[in-house]
């Protein structure tokens, strides 16, 4: 009896014991949820423009199914594994960016060089990035213990990430990321630090300039500049209808006419045409308009449940590092499908910043699946 | 140390809480500002999204029918089929190609050009004929619409034609009538409602709406087709008898203004109002070899040929006009029926020699007799007696400055001398009907009100409009002007205009046993040394109690040009034809 006990603590203590389930649960289905809805969203589309309705289901089941791949081969490697290889994670992480420049490895698409073509498939180099700075300062802040209040130490723990987010959007001119990984850099120094003082005035200051810049936008005679046009989109979506809020609006008109129940899976009228990138940014929308509002408060509960997961897994790990790259998912997490539902409701204004699991996107959905697959295998080392 | 290090984790756990909670409660808020978009703005932007979505297509509705005071229908419609394909729902392309080129007598490039486009919606050919409709749709070809349409369709071709007036492409009123009740004939679209996608073709699952076409009115006018026809067949051979420019004719009831008939020849065919007809087109090229001319434009001609001289033209009235100057004169008291003139064959004003039309002057005359020889010098005296003040006053009291108010459109007003640029000559020849000009319907509702007892009366054609379900929608009612004339004058006008046919100039319009009116007129058109001549003569029935006038008017006739040897007749053989059919159809109870 004694013995039973103790091996099953054993198992529960080990790298093969339990882990959590209903992460992995609520995961499979968001991650099947998003097939479903890239397949609504884009099929009548995809068949118009490539002959097959399918187009996008299919590249996107592909990535799926390597991100299964990848997640199962994660869930298996101890995490601890990577904390010694952070310094070469954190050069991976960086000097990924800016191989789309060089020619012939780089896809240009919409104005912007964010891909690199691996000939079998296509990868987003700055979702590389988000993985590699999770990892690189878990790692970094948990050797460092105590002397990450240090200047040095902090240095060390955000400049990299910190030069990941400039070069994403020096380089690839993709604000989005760039705001994300300093997000995530962020909420994990949060958790780090003692103090709570330079993160609240922090806060502060950042809704005072956000504050500011939208009073200066709407007593500006002159909207010239690129970025007060689109806070003044933001707040007046109606009078930038045929150019700057195009896109918002008609992702107001889908929300807005799927009412309490939607119009039904599949009978979303805006992804006919109306709404640019229907699978893509904006899938949330067409999910509004067919499902309704139960629908989009079942996939915000989802997410909530996922973030939910991530805390506990956190707070019941016992290893810091272990700890913190959970921290960092959840952060990473959160910020993307906040940002996302932010959009879409003309919350915030405009950027380009896709649903985890239920947009489409290849890269996305294979590092998402890892980031899993690591929060899975710290969860085996959970205390009971 | 220990402590610490177990410090520092209670302190990461609840950060990491902490954190938590507040992304928790921003996708709380997420779920309230997206409960807010879906409850509260989702009528607006539902409006919003239909209005992009959906895409209205007409029905075209029947266009009311135009007919007679006897029944007879003079603008009716066709149904007519429009064969369409949609693209995406075309399932045998070249099955459609095949049978529609066959069907329409097209060629397979055009079908096939039309059928492999990518459209919502193309048209292959319109205004198919109903059968070929019904065939190409009883095939089932999956994407061909066959749409039933309307044509106007005037039965009786171009009588009427300037009165009637025809319809567009979009089957709306051009000219005539068409265009005066445009309201009441054109009816009320159907709608069809159908949703599209971003490109605007229509996606097929979704059920469309439709809101029926509600039929236009029948319009019932006072024409008489056989009238009509006469009075057409008359001015025709007029026309080419006397080579003539144009001759026009109308027929109308003295008492109410009703019009029985106007034809203005050459008529066009309404059936096809787009073509020139070949005296127009010479007419062009004609002026085309003038080197100072400009051509004229295609609509010109167009227009030139859909004109109806009737009542958008004016001209010298010449003789006819004395019965104005007659009823100033005796509501005046300035001359009585048998007051004795001389006539020497010219009168004298300021110097001027007037002449008149017989050189060798009508001597001693009553004013009856020198009303009935159209004497000018007579008329002249008569003038020159009322004065221009009080005689422009007539004119504003016999209505004759103002436009009749006839229902037809481009109505053309009276162009006369300024009272204070009327000296004596200007007088003297307006007096016998010359130097300013009128319109023929003018002229014809003011003679009506001064013979009829004093009415003046509105010409019109349109009577009452009865919708589809045979509901009166409109009965109309014209002014009348009473009282221009005492009943005493209008008596010895009657009297005096019956003389004219009995024994004077317009002794060609007599018919035996019928108890004719009319006065005659020869004008010269300016300039007066072009040797034009309008000819012209307005008769009217029962002389006694005038129920029925007709003018003709002959524009440069060749040869003889004597209203009274030329015109006079005319109206005579179109009384021989409808009186007697008027006496058993006495209109007016």
């Amino acid at each position: 009896m004694r013995e039973r006990q103790s091996r099953r603590r054993e198992v529960n203590k080990g790298e093969n014991g339990h882990f959590d389930f209903v992460l992995l649960i609520v995961v499979l289905f968001l991650v099947a949820f998003g097939l479903l809805m890239i397949y609504s969203a884009s099929s009548y589309k995809a068949g118009l423009d490539y002959g097959d309705p399918a187009f996008f289901l299919k590249k996107q089941l592909l990535s799926t199914v390597i991100g299964l791949v990848a997640l199962v081969i994660t869930v298996r490697i101890p995490y601890r594994f990577w904390k010694e290889l952070d310094i070469w994670i954190c050069l991976v992480g960086i000097l990924v960016i800016p191989l789309v420049k060089i020619p012939g490895l780089g896809v240009t698409a919409n104005g912007a060089t964010r891909w690199l073509d691996l000939k079998v498939v296509t990868v987003q180099p700055a979702e590389i990035t988000k993985l590699c700075m999770i990892i690189y300062m878990a790692a970094v802040i948990a050797k460092l213990g105590k002397k990450v209040r240090t200047t040095a130490g902090l240095a060390l723990a955000f400049v990299p990430p910190a030069i990941a987010a400039i070069l994403i959007y020096a380089v690839t001119k993709n604000l989005s990321s760039a705001i994300i990984v300093l997000g995530i850099a962020v909420a994990m120094l949060f958790v780090a630090l003692p103090d709570y003082k330079v993160f609240v005035i922090a806060g502060i200051s950042v809704v005072a300039v956000v504050v500011g810049v939208v009073l200066y936008a709407v007593g500006a005679d002159d909207v010239e500049s690129f970025r007060l046009v689109r806070v003044q989109a933001w707040l007046h979506p109606e009078d930038f209808s045929t150019d700057r809020a195009f896109q918002t609006l008609q992702s107001l008109y889908a929300i807005g006419s799927g009412g309490i129940w939607g119009k039904g899976l599949g009978q979303s009228m805006q992804k006919m045409g109306f709404l640019p990138e229907a699978q893509n940014d904006m899938i949330f929308s067409i999910l509004c308009e067919e499902l309704g509002l139960f629908g989009a408060m079942a996939v915000i509960l989802l997410f909530i449940v996922l973030i939910w997961s991530c805390m506990i897994i956190a707070n019941n790990t016992e290893d810091l590092f272990g700890a913190l790259l959970v921290v960092g998912v959840m952060a990473h997490f959160a910020i993307q499908v906040i940002l996302n539902i932010g959009v879409v409701t003309n919350t915030i204004p405009n950027t380009g910043i896709t649903l985890p699991f239920i947009s489409y996107g290849g890269s996305s959905v294979v590092l998402l699946l890892i980031e899993i697959g690591l929060v899975l295998n710290v969860s085996r080392g959970m205390r009971e | 140390m220990g402590f610490s290090m177990a410090g520092v984790k209670t302190r990461h756990k609840r950060k990491t809480f902490i954190m938590c909670v507040l992304c928790v409660m921003v996708l709380l808020m997420m779920i309230i500002r997206v409960g807010y978009l879906m409850i509260s703005c989702s009528q607006h932007y539902t409006e919003l999204a239909e209005e992009l979505h959906e895409r209205e297509r007409d029905i075209k509705a029947a266009r009311g029918r135009i007919i007679d005071r006897n029944g007879v229908v003079l603008a009716d419609n066709e149904t007519v089929c429009t064969v369409s394909v949609i693209y995406n729902q075309i399932k045998e392309p070249e099955k459609v190609i095949a049978a529609l080129a066959k069907e329409l007598n097209l060629s397979e490039e055009y079908v096939r050009k039309r059928v492999e486009k990518y459209s919502s919606r193309e048209r292959i050919k319109s205004n198919v004929d109903k059968e070929t409709g019904d065939r190409i749709r009883n095939m089932d070809l999956a994407g061909v619409k066959v749409d039933e349409d309307y044509k106007r369709y005037y039965p009786y071709g171009s009588l009427a034609s300037k009165v009637l007036g025809f319809t567009g492409a979009d089957n709306q009123g051009i000219i005539g009538l068409e265009v005066k009740y445009e309201e009441y004939l054109t009816g009320l679209k159907g709608k069809i409602l159908t949703v599209t996608d971003a490109r605007g073709v229509e996606i097929e699952d979704v059920g469309e709406k439709r809101r029926e076409p509600v039929a236009g009115g029948d319009l019932h006018i006072s024409i008489d087709a056989n009238i009509q026809q006469y009075a057409t067949q008359l001015a025709l051979q007029t026309y080419e008898t006397k080579q003539a420019d144009a001759v026009s004719m109308i027929v109308m009831d003295v008492n109410n203004g009703e019009l029985l008939a106007m034809a203005d020849v050459p008529e066009f065919d309404l059936n096809d109002p787009f073509t020139l007809q070949e005296i127009y087109v010479q007419e062009s090229t004609h002026k085309e070899e003038g080197e100072a001319v400009k051509a004229p434009s295609q609509q010109d001609l167009l227009n030139a040929m859909w004109r109806n001289g009737c009542i958008n033209d004016t001209y010298e009235p010449g003789s006819v006009f004395k019965i104005i100057t007659t009823a100033a004169g005796l509501e005046e008291g300035v001359v009585t029926l048998e007051e004795g003139f001389h006539c020497p064959g010219y009168t004298t004003v300021d110097d001027r020699r007037i002449r008149c039309h017989k050189v060798s002057g009508h001597g001693s005359q009553t004013f009856l007799e020198a009303f009935g020889n159209s004497c000018n010098p007579v008329f002249i005296n008569l003038g020159l007696r009322i004065g221009a003040e009080r005689y422009f006053d007539y004119f504003s009291k016999f209505q004759l400055m103002n436009k009749t108010g006839i229902d037809l459109p481009g109505e053309a007003g009276t162009i006369m001398h300024k009272l204070e640029n009327v000296g004596n000559v200007e007088l003297a020849t307006i007096s016998f009907g010359q130097s300013f000009q009128i319109t023929p319907v003018r002229l014809m509702a003011t003679v009506a009100g001064i013979i009829n007892g004093g009415n003046t009366v509105t010409p019109h054609f349109g009577r009452y409009v009865i919708s589809e379900d045979k509901e009166t929608i409109e009965e109309f009612v014209y002014p009348q002007v009473e009282g221009i004339v005492s009943e005493d004058t209008s008596k010895k006008l009657r009297l005096m205009l019956e003389k004219v046919v009995s024994e004077g100039g317009g002794s060609k319009a007599y018919i035996e046993g019928f108890e004719i009116g009319g006065k005659t007129a020869t004008s010269q058109t300016l300039p007066r040394s072009s040797g034009r001549y309008i000819a012209s003569f307005l008769g009217f029935w029962p002389a006694s109690n005038p129920k029925v006038m007709a003018l003709v008017i002959i524009d440069h006739p060749k040869g003889m040009y004597y209203g009274g040897q030329i015109a006079a007749p005319v109206v005579k053989e179109l009384f021989e034809n409808i009186l007697p059919y008027l006496e058993d159809m006495d209109y007016n109870g």
